[in-house]
Protein backbone atom coordinates (compact mmCIF):
# COMPACT_ATOMS: atom_id res chain seq x y z
CA UNK A 1 0.00 0.00 0.00
CA UNK A 2 2.77 2.41 0.73
CA UNK A 3 5.09 1.39 -2.17
CA UNK A 4 1.34 2.35 -4.25
CA UNK A 5 1.24 5.80 -2.91
CA UNK A 6 5.03 6.09 -3.17
CA UNK A 7 4.32 5.56 -6.87
CA UNK A 8 1.43 8.04 -7.39
CA UNK A 9 3.34 10.60 -5.53
CA UNK A 10 6.01 10.08 -8.16
CA UNK A 11 4.10 10.48 -11.19
CA UNK A 12 2.83 13.72 -9.62
CA UNK A 13 5.99 15.09 -8.60
CA UNK A 14 8.32 16.06 -11.51
CA UNK A 15 5.81 18.69 -12.72
CA UNK A 16 7.38 20.73 -9.54
CA UNK A 17 11.32 20.24 -10.02
CA UNK A 18 11.64 20.53 -13.28
CA UNK A 19 11.06 24.35 -13.20
CA UNK A 20 14.18 24.61 -11.08
CA UNK A 21 16.86 23.40 -13.89
CA UNK A 22 19.60 23.35 -11.11
CA UNK A 23 22.35 21.25 -12.39
CA UNK A 24 25.24 20.44 -10.08
CA UNK A 25 28.71 20.81 -10.64
CA UNK A 26 31.28 18.00 -8.25
CA UNK A 27 34.92 17.84 -7.35
CA UNK A 28 35.90 14.86 -5.16
CA UNK A 29 39.35 15.48 -3.37
CA UNK A 30 40.44 12.20 -4.98
CA UNK A 31 38.73 9.65 -7.21
CA UNK A 32 40.78 6.64 -5.79
CA UNK A 33 41.41 5.28 -2.69
CA UNK A 34 45.01 3.65 -2.42
CA UNK A 35 45.17 1.14 0.30
CA UNK A 36 48.80 1.06 0.89
CA UNK A 37 50.92 -0.35 3.73
CA UNK A 38 50.64 2.14 5.60
CA UNK A 39 46.99 3.18 5.10
CA UNK A 40 45.48 4.84 8.41
CA UNK A 41 41.67 5.71 6.44
CA UNK A 42 41.11 8.27 4.75
CA UNK A 43 39.45 11.74 4.09
CA UNK A 44 37.19 12.50 1.32
CA UNK A 45 36.54 16.07 0.37
CA UNK A 46 33.57 16.86 -1.51
CA UNK A 47 32.62 20.00 -3.04
CA UNK A 48 31.14 21.64 -6.09
CA UNK A 49 28.49 23.85 -6.86
CA UNK A 50 25.11 24.55 -8.48
CA UNK A 51 24.57 25.78 -11.87
CA UNK A 52 21.57 26.96 -12.81
CA UNK A 53 20.02 29.02 -15.71
CA UNK A 54 17.72 30.59 -14.27
CA UNK A 55 17.31 33.37 -11.05
CA UNK A 56 17.56 31.72 -7.64
CA UNK A 57 14.51 30.88 -6.26
CA UNK A 58 12.78 31.88 -2.37
CA UNK A 59 12.61 28.08 -1.37
CA UNK A 60 15.85 27.10 0.09
CA UNK A 61 17.96 24.89 -1.30
CA UNK A 62 19.28 22.20 0.77
CA UNK A 63 21.70 19.65 -0.18
CA UNK A 64 22.46 15.63 0.82
CA UNK A 65 25.55 13.81 0.07
CA UNK A 66 25.70 10.21 0.36
CA UNK A 67 28.84 7.52 -0.18
CA UNK A 68 28.07 3.99 -0.25
CA UNK A 69 30.88 1.24 -0.07
CA UNK A 70 29.88 -2.23 -2.03
CA UNK A 71 27.00 -4.04 -0.44
CA UNK A 72 27.79 -7.16 0.75
CA UNK A 73 25.72 -10.08 2.53
CA UNK A 74 25.79 -9.62 6.44
CA UNK A 75 25.19 -12.24 9.02
CA UNK A 76 23.93 -10.85 12.22
CA UNK A 77 24.21 -13.35 15.33
CA UNK A 78 22.22 -12.61 18.11
CA UNK A 79 23.51 -13.96 21.32
CA UNK A 80 21.69 -15.22 24.33
CA UNK A 81 22.52 -17.32 27.15
CA UNK A 82 22.96 -21.36 26.78
CA UNK A 83 23.35 -23.49 29.62
CA UNK A 84 25.00 -20.78 31.53
CA UNK A 85 27.68 -19.40 28.95
CA UNK A 86 26.52 -16.54 25.87
CA UNK A 87 26.11 -18.42 22.67
CA UNK A 88 25.40 -16.85 19.36
CA UNK A 89 21.28 -18.77 19.52
CA UNK A 90 19.91 -16.80 16.20
CA UNK A 91 21.30 -15.81 13.10
CA UNK A 92 19.77 -13.43 10.19
CA UNK A 93 21.35 -13.35 7.01
CA UNK A 94 20.78 -9.55 5.03
CA UNK A 95 21.07 -10.31 1.35
CA UNK A 96 23.00 -6.31 1.01
CA UNK A 97 23.83 -4.42 3.30
CA UNK A 98 26.78 -1.17 2.32
CA UNK A 99 29.89 -2.16 3.66
CA UNK A 100 30.44 1.76 4.39
CA UNK A 101 27.58 4.01 4.12
CA UNK A 102 27.65 7.81 5.15
CA UNK A 103 25.58 10.88 4.64
CA UNK A 104 25.93 13.99 5.23
CA UNK A 105 23.56 17.05 4.61
CA UNK A 106 22.47 20.88 5.14
CA UNK A 107 20.04 19.56 7.77
CA UNK A 108 18.17 17.39 9.61
CA UNK A 109 17.33 14.87 7.69
CA UNK A 110 13.71 14.52 8.76
CA UNK A 111 13.27 18.26 8.14
CA UNK A 112 14.81 18.62 4.69
CA UNK A 113 14.17 15.17 3.22
CA UNK A 114 10.77 13.42 2.93
CA UNK A 115 9.72 9.66 3.18
CA UNK A 116 8.55 9.31 -0.49
CA UNK A 117 12.02 10.63 -1.82
CA UNK A 118 13.57 8.86 0.64
CA UNK A 119 12.24 5.60 -0.42
CA UNK A 120 12.73 6.11 -3.91
CA UNK A 121 16.41 6.95 -3.51
CA UNK A 122 17.39 5.33 -0.51
CA UNK A 123 18.86 7.91 1.04
CA UNK A 124 19.06 7.69 4.76
CA UNK A 125 21.35 4.31 6.85
CA UNK A 126 18.16 2.52 7.51
CA UNK A 127 16.76 2.69 3.63
CA UNK A 128 19.87 1.87 2.29
CA UNK A 129 19.78 -1.51 3.57
CA UNK A 130 17.93 -4.35 1.65
CA UNK A 131 16.34 -6.59 4.37
CA UNK A 132 14.38 -8.92 2.06
CA UNK A 133 14.00 -12.23 3.16
CA UNK A 134 15.50 -11.14 7.20
CA UNK A 135 11.44 -11.37 8.35
CA UNK A 136 11.40 -15.38 7.11
CA UNK A 137 14.43 -16.21 9.95
CA UNK A 138 13.40 -14.07 12.78
CA UNK A 139 10.13 -12.43 14.49
CA UNK A 140 12.19 -9.40 14.94
CA UNK A 141 14.19 -8.35 11.84
CA UNK A 142 13.89 -4.87 12.83
CA UNK A 143 16.09 -5.53 16.07
CA UNK A 144 18.87 -6.54 13.64
CA UNK A 145 18.85 -3.90 11.31
CA UNK A 146 19.08 -1.76 14.41
CA UNK A 147 21.79 -3.92 15.67
CA UNK A 148 23.95 -4.01 12.47
CA UNK A 149 23.25 0.30 12.04
CA UNK A 150 24.26 0.65 15.78
CA UNK A 151 27.55 -1.88 15.68
CA UNK A 152 28.83 -0.34 11.97
CA UNK A 153 27.82 3.59 13.33
CA UNK A 154 29.98 2.87 15.90
CA UNK A 155 33.17 1.75 14.21
CA UNK A 156 32.64 4.77 11.74
CA UNK A 157 31.24 2.63 8.95
CA UNK A 158 28.16 3.91 9.27
CA UNK A 159 28.13 7.59 9.85
CA UNK A 160 24.60 10.15 9.88
CA UNK A 161 26.45 13.80 9.61
CA UNK A 162 23.73 15.75 9.84
CA UNK A 163 24.47 19.47 9.35
CA UNK A 164 27.89 18.57 7.82
CA UNK A 165 27.09 20.05 4.51
CA UNK A 166 28.59 23.84 4.03
CA UNK A 167 26.44 25.90 1.32
CA UNK A 168 27.34 29.22 0.40
CA UNK A 169 24.76 31.52 -1.17
CA UNK A 170 22.89 28.58 -2.07
CA UNK A 171 25.44 27.43 -4.63
CA UNK A 172 28.78 26.58 -3.10
CA UNK A 173 28.67 23.35 -1.29
CA UNK A 174 31.50 21.21 0.39
CA UNK A 175 31.48 18.47 3.12
CA UNK A 176 34.53 15.87 4.46
CA UNK A 177 33.60 12.46 4.90
CA UNK A 178 36.57 10.12 7.14
CA UNK A 179 36.76 6.88 5.55
CA UNK A 180 38.04 4.39 8.39
CA UNK A 181 40.56 2.30 8.02
CA UNK A 182 39.13 -1.35 7.64
CA UNK A 183 37.60 -0.30 4.17
CA UNK A 184 35.68 -3.11 2.02
CA UNK A 185 37.97 -3.00 -1.38
CA UNK A 186 35.27 -2.02 -5.13
CA UNK A 187 33.66 0.74 -6.16
CA UNK A 188 32.30 3.78 -3.78
CA UNK A 189 29.12 5.57 -5.00
CA UNK A 190 29.20 9.18 -4.03
CA UNK A 191 25.61 10.65 -4.94
CA UNK A 192 24.94 14.26 -4.51
CA UNK A 193 21.19 15.87 -3.90
CA UNK A 194 19.39 18.82 -4.45
CA UNK A 195 16.42 19.03 -2.62
CA UNK A 196 13.38 21.61 -2.08
CA UNK A 197 10.42 21.27 0.22
CA UNK A 198 11.99 17.91 0.98
CA UNK A 199 11.68 16.89 -2.97
CA UNK A 200 14.82 16.01 -4.83
CA UNK A 201 14.99 18.73 -7.80
CA UNK A 202 18.82 17.05 -8.81
CA UNK A 203 20.90 14.52 -8.59
CA UNK A 204 24.41 13.86 -9.47
CA UNK A 205 26.11 10.29 -9.36
CA UNK A 206 30.06 9.58 -9.55
CA UNK A 207 32.25 6.40 -8.29
CA UNK A 208 35.52 6.24 -6.79
CA UNK A 209 37.49 3.25 -6.34
CA UNK A 210 39.28 1.82 -2.96
CA UNK A 211 41.33 -0.23 -4.28
CA UNK A 212 44.78 -1.74 -2.49
CA UNK A 213 47.87 -0.97 -4.34
CA UNK A 214 51.65 -2.53 -4.08
CA UNK A 215 52.53 -5.10 -1.65
CA UNK A 216 48.99 -5.02 -0.41
CA UNK A 217 47.34 -5.76 -3.64
CA UNK A 218 49.73 -7.81 -4.46
CA UNK A 219 49.67 -10.26 -1.75
CA UNK A 220 45.62 -10.39 -1.30
CA UNK A 221 45.80 -11.26 -5.02
CA UNK A 222 47.76 -13.99 -4.57
CA UNK A 223 46.51 -15.49 -1.28
CA UNK A 224 42.89 -15.92 -3.04
CA UNK A 225 44.14 -16.62 -6.59
CA UNK A 226 46.96 -18.98 -5.95
CA UNK A 227 46.25 -20.09 -2.11
CA UNK A 228 48.49 -22.80 -2.62
CA UNK A 229 51.71 -20.94 -3.31
CA UNK A 230 50.82 -18.89 -0.56
CA UNK A 231 50.68 -21.00 1.71
CA UNK A 232 53.81 -22.29 0.60
CA UNK A 233 55.43 -19.03 0.61
CA UNK A 234 54.23 -18.86 4.32
CA UNK A 235 55.75 -21.44 5.26
CA UNK A 236 59.11 -20.86 3.64
CA UNK A 237 59.29 -17.57 5.54
CA UNK A 238 58.62 -19.19 8.63
CA UNK A 239 61.29 -21.52 7.99
CA UNK A 240 63.79 -19.26 6.92
CA UNK A 241 63.35 -16.84 10.07
CA UNK A 242 63.48 -20.01 12.00
CA UNK A 243 66.60 -21.31 11.04
CA UNK A 244 68.30 -17.85 11.36
CA UNK A 245 67.41 -16.74 14.18
CA UNK A 246 68.62 -20.22 15.61
CA UNK A 247 71.56 -19.39 13.82
CA UNK A 248 71.83 -15.97 15.15
CA UNK A 249 71.76 -17.07 18.46
CA UNK A 250 74.43 -19.52 18.23
CA UNK A 251 76.38 -16.58 17.26
CA UNK A 252 75.60 -14.63 20.25
CA UNK A 253 76.23 -17.16 22.72
CA UNK A 254 79.51 -18.44 21.11
CA UNK A 255 80.67 -15.24 20.67
CA UNK B 1 53.23 3.92 12.95
CA UNK B 2 50.17 2.10 11.52
CA UNK B 3 50.22 -0.94 9.61
CA UNK B 4 47.72 -2.14 6.85
CA UNK B 5 47.36 -6.05 7.31
CA UNK B 6 46.09 -6.86 3.82
CA UNK B 7 44.11 -10.32 4.57
CA UNK B 8 42.81 -9.06 8.15
CA UNK B 9 41.69 -6.31 6.52
CA UNK B 10 42.24 -4.08 9.41
CA UNK B 11 45.15 -1.38 9.98
CA UNK B 12 46.92 -2.04 13.59
CA UNK B 13 49.77 -0.38 15.26
CA UNK B 14 53.32 -2.34 14.10
CA UNK B 15 54.54 -1.93 17.45
CA UNK B 16 51.51 -2.84 19.23
CA UNK B 17 51.87 -6.35 17.36
CA UNK B 18 55.54 -6.18 17.30
CA UNK B 19 55.16 -5.88 21.42
CA UNK B 20 52.70 -8.94 21.35
CA UNK B 21 55.20 -10.54 19.48
CA UNK B 22 58.04 -9.92 21.87
CA UNK B 23 56.11 -10.47 25.05
CA UNK B 24 55.13 -14.34 23.64
CA UNK B 25 58.75 -14.46 22.92
CA UNK B 26 59.95 -13.49 26.43
CA UNK B 27 57.54 -16.47 27.84
CA UNK B 28 58.75 -18.94 25.06
CA UNK B 29 62.02 -18.39 25.99
CA UNK B 30 61.47 -18.38 29.70
CA UNK B 31 59.33 -21.13 29.93
CA UNK B 32 59.86 -23.34 26.65
CA UNK B 33 56.27 -23.22 25.48
CA UNK B 34 55.72 -22.53 21.81
CA UNK B 35 53.24 -19.57 23.01
CA UNK B 36 50.55 -19.90 20.21
CA UNK B 37 47.92 -20.03 23.44
CA UNK B 38 48.93 -16.60 24.43
CA UNK B 39 49.11 -14.78 21.03
CA UNK B 40 45.99 -16.12 19.44
CA UNK B 41 43.80 -14.20 22.00
CA UNK B 42 45.90 -11.45 21.97
CA UNK B 43 45.26 -11.10 18.53
CA UNK B 44 41.72 -10.92 18.95
CA UNK B 45 41.99 -8.40 21.50
CA UNK B 46 43.39 -5.84 19.50
CA UNK B 47 40.80 -6.71 17.02
CA UNK B 48 42.23 -9.33 14.31
CA UNK B 49 39.41 -11.14 13.36
CA UNK B 50 39.40 -14.56 15.28
CA UNK B 51 39.76 -17.02 11.47
CA UNK B 52 43.09 -14.55 10.58
CA UNK B 53 44.41 -14.93 14.35
CA UNK B 54 44.23 -18.83 14.28
CA UNK B 55 46.31 -19.38 10.87
CA UNK B 56 48.85 -16.59 11.05
CA UNK B 57 49.61 -17.91 14.91
CA UNK B 58 50.30 -21.20 13.09
CA UNK B 59 52.01 -20.14 10.82
CA UNK B 60 54.18 -18.19 13.70
CA UNK B 61 54.70 -21.02 15.26
CA UNK B 62 56.00 -22.96 12.39
CA UNK B 63 59.24 -20.61 12.49
CA UNK B 64 59.23 -20.88 16.19
CA UNK B 65 59.45 -23.74 16.61
CA UNK B 66 61.72 -24.89 13.87
CA UNK B 67 64.60 -22.63 15.72
CA UNK B 68 63.97 -24.55 18.68
CA UNK B 69 64.13 -28.33 17.36
CA UNK B 70 67.54 -27.25 15.81
CA UNK B 71 68.99 -26.41 19.10
CA UNK B 72 67.32 -29.94 20.32
CA UNK B 73 68.46 -31.60 17.06
CA UNK B 74 72.13 -30.70 18.29
CA UNK B 75 71.72 -31.61 21.34
CA UNK B 76 70.21 -35.60 20.01
CA UNK B 77 67.09 -34.66 22.32
CA UNK B 78 64.37 -35.79 19.50
CA UNK B 79 63.08 -39.28 19.06
CA UNK B 80 62.39 -38.98 15.27
CA UNK B 81 60.80 -42.09 14.94
CA UNK B 82 58.28 -41.16 17.98
CA UNK B 83 57.88 -37.44 16.14
CA UNK B 84 57.18 -39.64 13.10
CA UNK B 85 54.42 -41.33 14.52
CA UNK B 86 52.74 -38.33 16.51
CA UNK B 87 52.76 -36.53 13.21
CA UNK B 88 51.07 -39.03 11.41
CA UNK B 89 48.55 -38.88 13.50
CA UNK B 90 48.77 -35.12 13.78
CA UNK B 91 48.52 -34.46 10.40
CA UNK B 92 44.63 -36.44 10.54
CA UNK B 93 43.96 -34.59 13.40
CA UNK B 94 44.67 -31.41 12.00
CA UNK B 95 43.02 -32.10 8.56
CA UNK B 96 39.80 -32.97 10.88
CA UNK B 97 40.04 -29.84 12.32
CA UNK B 98 40.05 -27.25 9.82
CA UNK B 99 36.79 -29.09 8.51
CA UNK B 100 35.20 -28.71 11.99
CA UNK B 101 36.64 -25.28 12.11
CA UNK B 102 35.02 -24.60 8.48
CA UNK B 103 31.75 -26.34 9.30
CA UNK B 104 30.98 -24.15 12.65
CA UNK B 105 32.28 -21.02 10.86
CA UNK B 106 29.44 -21.43 8.34
CA UNK B 107 26.99 -21.94 11.74
CA UNK B 108 28.43 -19.09 12.87
CA UNK B 109 29.55 -20.82 16.22
CA UNK B 110 33.41 -20.99 15.56
CA UNK B 111 34.36 -17.87 18.77
CA UNK B 112 32.59 -20.21 20.99
CA UNK B 113 34.28 -23.06 19.66
CA UNK B 114 37.40 -21.37 19.90
CA UNK B 115 36.59 -19.59 23.35
CA UNK B 116 35.27 -22.72 24.64
CA UNK B 117 38.46 -24.87 23.58
CA UNK B 118 40.70 -22.47 25.31
CA UNK B 119 38.83 -22.04 28.94
CA UNK B 120 38.61 -25.98 28.92
CA UNK B 121 42.41 -26.70 28.13
CA UNK B 122 44.26 -23.39 30.04
CA UNK B 123 41.49 -24.03 32.88
CA UNK B 124 43.27 -27.82 32.98
CA UNK B 125 46.70 -27.47 32.12
CA UNK B 126 46.99 -24.11 34.35
CA UNK B 127 45.28 -25.42 37.27
CA UNK B 128 46.96 -28.40 37.43
CA UNK B 129 50.49 -27.14 36.45
CA UNK B 130 49.67 -24.75 39.39
CA UNK B 131 48.81 -27.14 41.86
CA UNK B 132 52.19 -29.13 41.25
CA UNK B 133 54.66 -26.70 41.53
CA UNK B 134 53.09 -25.20 44.43
CA UNK B 135 53.18 -28.66 46.04
CA UNK B 136 56.83 -28.80 44.85
CA UNK B 137 57.84 -25.10 45.91
CA UNK B 138 56.54 -26.79 49.32
CA UNK B 139 58.02 -29.66 49.62
CA UNK B 140 61.19 -27.57 48.71
CA UNK B 141 61.15 -25.51 51.89
CA UNK B 142 60.40 -28.16 53.95
CA UNK B 143 63.65 -29.75 53.01
CA UNK B 144 62.11 -33.10 52.94
CA UNK B 145 63.39 -35.49 50.64
CA UNK B 146 61.42 -35.73 47.64
CA UNK B 147 58.47 -38.27 47.69
CA UNK B 148 59.92 -41.53 45.67
CA UNK B 149 59.16 -41.44 42.18
CA UNK B 150 56.53 -43.80 41.51
CA UNK B 151 58.08 -46.67 39.48
CA UNK B 152 57.56 -47.25 36.05
CA UNK B 153 56.28 -50.07 36.38
CA UNK B 154 52.98 -49.26 36.85
CA UNK B 155 51.95 -49.98 32.63
CA UNK B 156 48.25 -50.36 32.28
CA UNK B 157 46.45 -50.60 29.10
CA UNK B 158 48.71 -49.22 26.96
CA UNK B 159 51.04 -51.81 26.84
CA UNK B 160 48.53 -54.60 26.17
CA UNK B 161 47.63 -53.15 22.26
CA UNK B 162 48.78 -54.11 18.94
CA UNK B 163 51.41 -52.98 16.39
CA UNK B 164 54.29 -52.49 18.60
CA UNK B 165 57.06 -50.21 17.82
CA UNK B 166 60.49 -49.65 19.38
CA UNK B 167 61.76 -46.61 20.10
CA UNK B 168 65.29 -46.58 21.00
CA UNK B 169 65.49 -42.69 21.83
CA UNK B 170 62.98 -42.79 24.02
CA UNK B 171 63.91 -46.17 25.33
CA UNK B 172 60.24 -47.35 24.87
CA UNK B 173 58.53 -50.67 23.47
CA UNK B 174 54.77 -49.69 23.02
CA UNK B 175 51.81 -49.71 20.52
CA UNK B 176 52.07 -46.75 17.65
CA UNK B 177 47.95 -46.56 18.60
CA UNK B 178 48.43 -44.08 21.81
CA UNK B 179 50.75 -42.03 20.38
CA UNK B 180 49.14 -41.70 16.68
CA UNK B 181 46.05 -40.81 18.78
CA UNK B 182 47.51 -38.31 21.25
CA UNK B 183 48.75 -37.12 17.81
CA UNK B 184 45.59 -36.28 16.65
CA UNK B 185 44.45 -35.03 18.99
CA UNK B 186 46.22 -32.28 19.65
CA UNK B 187 46.33 -31.77 15.82
CA UNK B 188 42.62 -30.68 15.91
CA UNK B 189 43.36 -28.64 18.79
CA UNK B 190 45.75 -27.41 16.28
CA UNK B 191 43.17 -26.09 13.58
CA UNK B 192 40.78 -24.70 15.92
CA UNK B 193 42.77 -22.95 18.38
CA UNK B 194 46.46 -21.93 16.73
CA UNK B 195 48.32 -23.39 19.13
CA UNK B 196 50.89 -25.75 18.70
CA UNK B 197 49.85 -28.35 21.10
CA UNK B 198 53.46 -28.39 23.35
CA UNK B 199 51.27 -27.81 26.61
CA UNK B 200 48.92 -31.11 26.17
CA UNK B 201 51.27 -32.87 23.94
CA UNK B 202 54.25 -32.49 26.99
CA UNK B 203 51.94 -33.83 29.40
CA UNK B 204 50.45 -36.28 26.86
CA UNK B 205 53.75 -37.83 26.21
CA UNK B 206 55.41 -37.50 29.95
CA UNK B 207 52.13 -39.06 31.36
CA UNK B 208 50.59 -41.46 28.85
CA UNK B 209 53.15 -42.83 26.84
CA UNK B 210 55.65 -42.35 30.00
CA UNK B 211 58.60 -41.11 28.23
CA UNK B 212 62.25 -39.70 29.33
CA UNK B 213 61.53 -35.76 29.82
CA UNK B 214 64.87 -35.14 28.20
CA UNK B 215 63.77 -36.11 24.94
CA UNK B 216 59.91 -34.83 25.48
CA UNK B 217 60.12 -30.94 24.37
CA UNK B 218 62.23 -31.61 21.99
CA UNK B 219 60.09 -34.14 19.83
CA UNK B 220 56.65 -32.40 20.77
CA UNK B 221 58.72 -29.22 18.86
CA UNK B 222 59.40 -31.51 16.20
CA UNK B 223 56.16 -32.69 15.63
CA UNK B 224 54.56 -29.33 16.15
CA UNK B 225 56.48 -27.77 13.02
CA UNK B 226 54.97 -29.91 10.62
CA UNK B 227 51.32 -30.17 12.15
CA UNK B 228 50.88 -26.16 12.22
CA UNK B 229 53.33 -26.26 9.26
CA UNK B 230 50.05 -27.97 7.40
CA UNK B 231 47.32 -26.12 9.73
CA UNK B 232 49.15 -23.26 7.67
CA UNK B 233 48.23 -24.61 4.52
CA UNK B 234 45.22 -25.59 5.15
CA UNK B 235 44.04 -21.89 6.30
CA UNK B 236 45.38 -20.77 3.60
CA UNK B 237 43.88 -22.85 0.99
CA UNK B 238 40.60 -23.27 2.39
CA UNK B 239 39.86 -19.64 3.84
CA UNK B 240 42.83 -17.31 2.98
CA UNK B 241 43.25 -16.22 5.85
CA UNK B 242 47.04 -16.29 7.15
CA UNK B 243 48.17 -12.57 7.00
CA UNK B 244 51.83 -12.75 6.05
CA UNK B 245 52.64 -9.05 6.91
CA UNK B 246 51.06 -10.06 10.38
CA UNK B 247 53.16 -13.26 10.48
CA UNK B 248 56.64 -11.62 9.96
CA UNK B 249 56.00 -9.02 12.64
CA UNK B 250 54.74 -11.30 15.33
CA UNK B 251 58.04 -13.48 13.85
CA UNK B 252 60.36 -10.75 14.19
CA UNK B 253 59.12 -9.46 17.95
CA UNK B 254 59.43 -13.39 18.75
CA UNK B 255 62.81 -13.91 17.83
CA UNK B 256 64.23 -10.89 19.71
CA UNK B 257 62.10 -11.71 22.89
CA UNK B 258 63.09 -15.15 22.76
CA UNK B 259 66.57 -13.56 23.62
CA UNK B 260 65.59 -11.87 26.59
CA UNK B 261 63.56 -14.24 27.79
CA UNK B 262 65.78 -17.03 28.05
CA UNK B 263 68.75 -15.10 30.04
CA UNK B 264 65.48 -14.02 33.01
CA UNK B 265 64.31 -17.76 32.38
CA UNK B 266 67.99 -19.26 33.23
CA UNK B 267 68.04 -16.62 36.54
CA UNK B 268 64.82 -18.25 37.77
CA UNK B 269 64.04 -21.41 39.44
CA UNK B 270 61.98 -24.19 37.98
CA UNK B 271 59.15 -23.96 40.57
CA UNK B 272 59.02 -20.44 40.32
CA UNK B 273 58.56 -20.57 36.82
CA UNK B 274 56.38 -23.24 36.71
CA UNK B 275 54.11 -21.06 38.75
CA UNK B 276 54.71 -17.93 37.11
CA UNK B 277 52.99 -19.77 33.61
CA UNK B 278 50.37 -21.44 35.54
CA UNK B 279 49.28 -17.95 36.65
CA UNK B 280 49.61 -16.71 33.53
CA UNK B 281 47.85 -19.17 31.45
CA UNK B 282 44.75 -19.11 34.55
CA UNK B 283 44.82 -15.46 33.83
CA UNK B 284 44.07 -16.01 29.66
CA UNK B 285 41.50 -18.71 30.60
CA UNK B 286 40.03 -16.60 33.17
CA UNK B 287 39.85 -13.13 30.88
CA UNK B 288 38.07 -15.49 28.33
CA UNK B 289 35.77 -17.59 30.64
CA UNK B 290 34.32 -14.35 31.81
CA UNK B 291 33.64 -13.27 28.51
CA UNK B 292 31.51 -16.38 27.86
CA UNK B 293 29.80 -16.20 31.38
CA UNK B 294 28.87 -12.33 31.40
CA UNK B 295 26.39 -10.82 29.65
CA UNK B 296 27.85 -8.70 26.96
CA UNK B 297 27.87 -5.11 26.16
CA UNK B 298 26.33 -5.98 22.64
CA UNK B 299 23.35 -8.99 22.13
CA UNK B 300 24.44 -8.54 18.95
CA UNK B 301 27.65 -9.64 16.88
CA UNK B 302 28.24 -9.12 12.76
CA UNK B 303 29.63 -12.13 11.35
CA UNK B 304 30.99 -12.97 7.81
CA UNK B 305 28.86 -13.39 5.59
CA UNK B 306 29.09 -17.24 4.09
Amino acid sequence: MRRLIALLMFLVAPAAPAAAQEEIVLGLSQDRVRITTNFDGSDLLIFGAVKRESPITDTPLDVIVTVAGPATPVMIHHKARRLGIWVNAETVRLPEAPSFYAVASTGALHEILRQTADLRHSITVPRAIRRVGAASMTDHPQDYIDALIRIRSARGHYQNLERTVQLDQQTLFRTRITLPSDLTEGSYDARVFLLREGRVVSRFDTALDVRKVGLERWLYTLAHQQPLLYGFLALAIAIAAGWLASAAFRVIRSG
Amino acid sequence: MQLYLPIAEVSVNIFLLFGIGGIVGILSGMFGVGGGFLITPLLFFVGIPPAVAVATSANQIVASSISAVLAHLRRKTVDLRMGSVLLTGGLIGSAVGVVIFNYLRSLGQVDLLVNLCYVVFLGTVGGLMLVESLRALRRARTAGPAAPRKPRGQRGWIYILPFKVRFRTSGLYISVIPPILVGMFVGILSAIMGVGGGFIMVPAMIYLLHMPTKVVIGTSLFQIIFVTGFTTLAHAVTNQTVDLPLAVVLLLGGVIGAQFGTSIGARMRAEQLRILLALLVLAVCGKLALDLLLPPAELYEIGPAV
